[in-house]
């Protein structure tokens, strides 16, 4: 368990090099985003009041959906030249490459969020009036909610014929209350009409759980064969 | 074993016979909603035994990832399969009987929202069996069914906690029901519950035959090749292992 962490770090450091000096995960990442948000803008009129009231569910959409692309690239990078191969032989610890490849996600959406967050405020027009320094928790606790079941499930889709297509089909049905919480919550935040604190603590639940779930599977996923 | 299925088989039209005589003609019509209150007995029993395959499926997941019987996996692939099929009979009966007494054929409420998310799960549990590899499927499979139950709890306070803040227009349940049609609605149940039995039994043992169909394919193609490649010394022999 004491290698846990250090191996942990190393991979991470690794994985952000390597993105550091390729950039493809994020640049392809924040077009998509992008592409989503001004889709949604020709799709919902920005100008009428009733976007504003849905903008909590379309920010948290075009999230997802570009969570997707940067998930389904997490393990497709470790199967060239069988690294995945090499880990699962190495005496390193299976969890230790889960947090790796989590953290990494995590780190990347949070960039992706940054940066199309502003943008959506600007398009939609968004004023927060609830209380805003909420959102930060529901961001972060959104974010890991889909990175970690996410990176989770693109293991075990990366081992299925059609790779790509698959992530999607498991994360999707398994992350409904995950992304209801996220969006009701950012919802009430933004529109100030009602407590958030519900929502909010569902959404801590589901991450502990399904994190503790990760956990103590990822083991038997890597090793499936 | 062998022959107990055909007594079963036998059993089990003999009382979804019966259970269909009693829903048809015996149970009392109800006041307001009229005839098309008998879907009530189809609809409650097929949830019931969907709920309870998908409880199986479960069970048998754990105990795979626990014990590695191959045996596990086929009672968790059935009992998906089949709880799929039990799931379908419930969102499709359900909005057939709630457009003449709520008027609308969908709500957003808890039990409806609930029982489609878990079609959805369930649904995409197949999808993964279909397109994985054969040989790491019951893994990847049983670890998707674990996490599609730890799923179900927040599903249900997520919709329980929504519900709330928006009333439905109709919510149905609560209230009395009379003995008779409770009555009914057991045996209805039994006669359902034998049914997916004896479906579950029967996609099992097909499930064993093909396994052992393939395995069987498997050993026999690479003693072909490996017996071919010794005698023609590497050269391919073309058409002689089976498809």
């Amino acid at each position: 368990m004491n290698s846990l962490w250090p191996i942990t770090l190393a991979s991470l450091a690794k994985d952000i090099r390597l993105e550091w000096r390729s950039k493809d995960a994020l640049n392809s990442m924040l077009f998509f985003s992008l592409l989503v948000v001004v889709i949604f803008s020709f799709s919902f009129d920005p100008t009428a009041e009733e976007s504003r009231e849905i903008a909590g569910g379309l920010v948290w959409v075009a999230f997802l959906f570009s969570a997707i692309v940067a998930l389904n690239q997490t393990w497709a990078r470790e199967l060239r030249n069988q690294v995945l191969d090499a880990y699962r032989v190495s005496p390193a610890p299976a969890n230790a490459l889960f947090l790796s490849k989590a953290l990494g996600n995590f780190i990347l959406v949070t960039l992706l969020e940054a940066v199309m967050a502003p943008l959506f405020m600007v398009f939609y027009n968004l004023r927060v009036v609830g209380a805003a320094w909420e959102l930060i928790p529901v961001c972060v606790l959104g974010t890991w909610a889909l990175v970690a079941s996410g990176t989770f499930f693109a293991a075990m889709s990366i081992r299925t014929r059609m790779r790509e297509v698959m992530l999607p089909l498991i994360l999707f049905p398994l992350s409904i209350p995950a992304i209801q919480s996220m969006v009701e919550a950012t919802r009430i935040i933004l529109s100030g009409d009602g407590n958030p604190r519900f929502w909010i603590v569902l959404l801590l639940t589901y991450d502990v759980v399904f994190t503790t779930a990760c956990l103590a599977l990822f083991e038997t996923v890597l090793q499936a064969e | 074993m062998k022959k107990a299925f055909p007594i079963l088989a036998v059993l089990t039209v003999l009382l979804l016979a019966y259970a269909f005589y009693e829903a048809m003609w015996v149970a009392p019509t109800e006041r307001t909603m009229g005839d098309v209150q008998r879907i009530f007995y189809y609809h409650v029993p097929s949830a019931w035994t969907a709920f309870i395959l998908f409880f199986v499926n479960l069970v048998a997941s754990v105990a795979y990832l626990i014990r590695k019987n191959p045996k596990a996996d086929a009672v968790a692939l059935v009992s998906a399969e089949v709880g799929v099929i039990f799931c379908t009979v419930v969102l499709v009966t359900g909005p057939i009987w709630a457009r003449p007494v709520w008027g609308i054929w969908w709500t957003w409420d808890l039990r409806l929202t609930l029982t489609l998310v878990l079609w959805l799960i369930y649904v995409s549990y197949l999808v993964l069996r279909r397109f994985s590899d054969s040989a790491q499927t019951p893994k990847l499979a049983a670890v998707l069914a674990i996490f599609g139950a730890l799923d179900v709890p927040l599903v249900y306070f997520s919709i329980w906690f929504f519900r709330t803040q928006h009333p439905q227009p109709v919510i149905g349940g609560g209230g009395s029901i009379d003995p008779r049609m409770l009555h009914i609605l057991l045996i209805n149940w039994l006669a359902f519950s034998c049914f997916a039995f004896l479906v579950c039994w029967a996609r099992y043992r097909l499930e064993m035959l093909k396994r052992d169909v393939e395995e069987a394919e498997a050993l026999e193609s690479l003693l072909d090749t490996g017996t071919s490649a010794t005698i023609a010394k590497g050269k391919v022999s073309l058409g002689g292992g089976p498809r």
